[in-house]
């Protein structure tokens, strides 16, 4: 019985054949007939993401809240919140030093801001690339993101050049990998027999992993070249929000609103792409119009982060998966969730980076993994496994 | 209402479909018989426009190459041999993907969109197993949910292909007595690749004979399903029988050991 119970409200026995529980299902559960639908018995409901947003926003509260919290520094949870208030427009005599108010509002809370802005476009981006390459495995660096900021992000180390300049060239290696993997796997499988068999779908992981490589192997040469930088090119790869700033949140909350909005703006077509591209394709989508839409959407957004953070690994795809299997696989649900999911998870993860081996930092990448893996893998056994996907 | 001329598909050098013409009525249920790899699978894809054909496809005076893929998708329905069906997916949810093409791009389904639904999975008999997932479903009750998206997409042409060879004879009758039911309310107009000779000729108002690509022959069902020319396509172990009913009956004997060498 509880296999086939509907989730995400989807009725409450009104479509089932039998009631939910032995005789004892209170009248409060039964959802009241619409009005709109009278005449019949059948309801087709919506699918709700409100109950997921509500506990993945719980979630991110207190996560900020924790991270503003903590800190070396060793501020009380009152002084904190005085501080916090002290630039409220309105606000009573708090007797808050300059110094508290300087180290929560300029350091603390730019670090975790951004934590949130990038933590949401790994999980977003995940779930997306996820949904519209139609493959569990795909995360958001899939198509070259990674390989493309981090070719980026060494020449300007290895340049000698300022390095304020890290993020745009990072960004622009970014979406340039991707760029290129794009047009190279879309001619690449329009090349091929059958465009209703997915081929374009494959060239494009095949084109990604190509490029990837390539950026990889001269990101390589780049760096061997100029070992006395393998330092700083390591510490860049390996992420970190350690050198937050507001001008780092101004400067990528545009690109992150609106991928954030493009993202979200496809889920109901993610969904309908769940039953593959031929058969989405005759029921009215133009799946390589919706493939390029969500392609540079993502890449729009995780190249934002990743020129900022760097390279974040685990949260694209252990966040989408979280949420599928708790919340259920609907986009619908899954992209609100996994955006606000990832952004938890990143900032839970950079409390854990600051503070585990305080004064210094662990690379976040290896606190996502660390404590990231376990937690999936206990979601993972606690819920019936699913093969679908 | 639809009609396809000279359609050419190549896969590679091997020629798929060599030229095939037809066209369809309004109400009309036409069914697609030959052997396997006659083309009958490629003929609806290359309708659907899901390979690229040469030659010209018009549904209801338009031609489907000027049709964007949402308007398209409202004149014809296509329902394929193995859909692919996300076993999480409730019965309503999966009905209302049929609505894509009546949504706006990136807008969401409207109280009148899940209204067709609810009337489509009620006509179908599905009503009480409108929340389950569809892991939980039968073959015979999915083929129903698969029409019954096919018929939330309000489209005056079907495509089935092969839509009961999964079924047991008993829901195979079931499954097509509903089409039928469905093609008549509606008027719609259906071609459906048939492997079964016997249900093709019982369903069908025509038959249409495809083997390598070609068109081999076309008409009414008793015109077709006939020992001269089902004999070079199927082999000679098929037999045409007509029973005390008058209907025609599609069977294959077991050749004697000589009989066999010399077959096609």
């Amino acid at each position: 019985m509880t296999a086939t119970q509907p989730r995400q409200g989807q009725g409450q026995g009104q479509v089932q054949g039998s009631s939910p529980a032995a005789g004892a299902a209170p009248d409060s559960l039964r959802s009241p007939e619409p009005p709109d639908q009278p005449a019949s018995a059948v309801l087709v409901r919506r699918i709700r993401p409100g109950p997921a947003v509500a506990v993945a926003s719980a979630a991110l509260i207190v996560a900020v809240l924790l991270g503003v919290a903590i800190g070396p520094a060793g501020l009380s949870v009152p002084q904190v919140f005085d501080a916090l208030a002290v630039r409220l427009p309105w606000h009573p005599d708090l007797g808050v030093s300059a110094l508290d108010t300087a180290i929560v509002w300029q350091i603390r809370l730019p670090r975790v801001m951004l934590g949130v802005l990038v933590g949401s476009m790994l999980g977003g981006g995940g779930a997306a690339y996820q949904g519209v390459f139609r493959n569990p495995l795909a995360d958001p660096y899939l198509l070259g993101v990674a390989a493309g900021a981090g070719l980026g992000a060494t020449f300007v180390i290895v340049s000698g050049a300022n390095l304020a300049l890290t993020p745009p060239v990072a960004f622009a290696g970014a979406v340039a990998a991707v760029a290129l993997t794009y047009l190279l796997g879309a001619s690449a499988g329009r090349g091929g027999a059958s465009p209703s068999a997915g081929s374009a779908t494959g060239s494009m992981l095949l084109a990604g992993i190509a490029v990837a490589a390539m950026l990889t192997a001269l990101q390589t040469y780049l760096q061997e070249q100029h070992t006395q930088i393998l330092a700083y090119v390591y510490a860049w790869i390996l992420g970190g929000l350690s050198a937050a700033t507001w001008s780092d949140v101004w400067l990528i909350l545009p690109y992150v609103a609106v991928s954030a909005i493009a993202l979200l703006a496809h889920r109901r077509l993610l969904d309908v792409l769940r039953v593959g591209e031929a058969e989405a394709a005759t029921l009215g989508v133009n799946v390589a119009r919706l493939r390029l839409a969500v392609v540079a959407a993502a890449t729009l957004g995780v190249a934002a982060a990743v020129s900022v953070s760097g390279l974040i690994g685990f949260v694209g795809i252990i966040v989408p998966h979280a949420v599928r299997l708790t919340a259920g696989p609907s986009y619908r649900v899954l992209l609100p969730v996994s955006m606000i999911g990832g952004a938890a998870f990143v900032v839970l993860a950079d409390i854990v980076a600051r503070t585990a081996q305080a004064p210094a930092e662990v690379p976040i990448g290896v606190i996502t993994a660390l404590i990231g893996g376990p937690f999936f893998l206990f979601v993972l056994t606690s819920r019936r496994a699913r093969q679908d996907f | 209402m639809l009609s396809f001329d000279s359609l050419i598909v190549r896969y590679g050098r091997a020629v798929a479909l060599d030229g095939v013409s037809g066209r369809l009525a309004e109400g009309e249920w036409v069914g697609l018989i030959g052997p396997n790899g006659a083309g009958k699978t490629t003929l609806l894809n290359a309708i659907a426009r899901l390979l690229p054909a040469a030659g010209e496809v018009t549904i209801c005076g338009q031609r489907a190459t000027d049709l964007s893929r949402r308007k398209l998708a409202r004149l014809i329905a296509y329902v394929p041999q193995r859909p692919l069906l996300p076993p999480d997916m409730t019965v309503s949810d999966y009905v209302l993907l049929g609505r894509t093409a009546h949504v706006g791009y990136l807008r969401t389904e409207t109280t009148a969109d899940r209204r067709v639904c609810a009337a489509v999975i009620e006509r179908l008999g599905l009503g009480p197993m409108a929340g389950r997932e569809l892991r939980a479903m039968s073959g015979g009750e999915l083929q129903r949910v698969v029409l019954a998206r096919a018929l939330a997409q309000e489209a005056p042409v079907l495509l089935l292909d092969e839509p009961t060879s999964a079924l047991d004879l008993g829901r195979r009758m079931e499954a097509l007595e509903l089409i039928d039911e469905v093609r008549r309310e509606r008027s719609l107009a259906v071609l459906s690749a048939i492997h079964d000779l016997t249900l093709a000729g019982q369903f069908a108002s025509r038959l249409m004979l495809l083997a390598d690509g070609r068109v081999a022959a076309g008409g009414r069902p008793a015109d077709v399903l006939r020992d001269e020319l089902l004999v070079p396509y199927f082999g000679p172990a098929v037999q045409v029988m007509t029973t005390e009913a008058g209907e025609i009956a599609v069977i294959s004997r077991r050749l004697p050991a000589a009989g066999r060498s010399g077959s096609a």
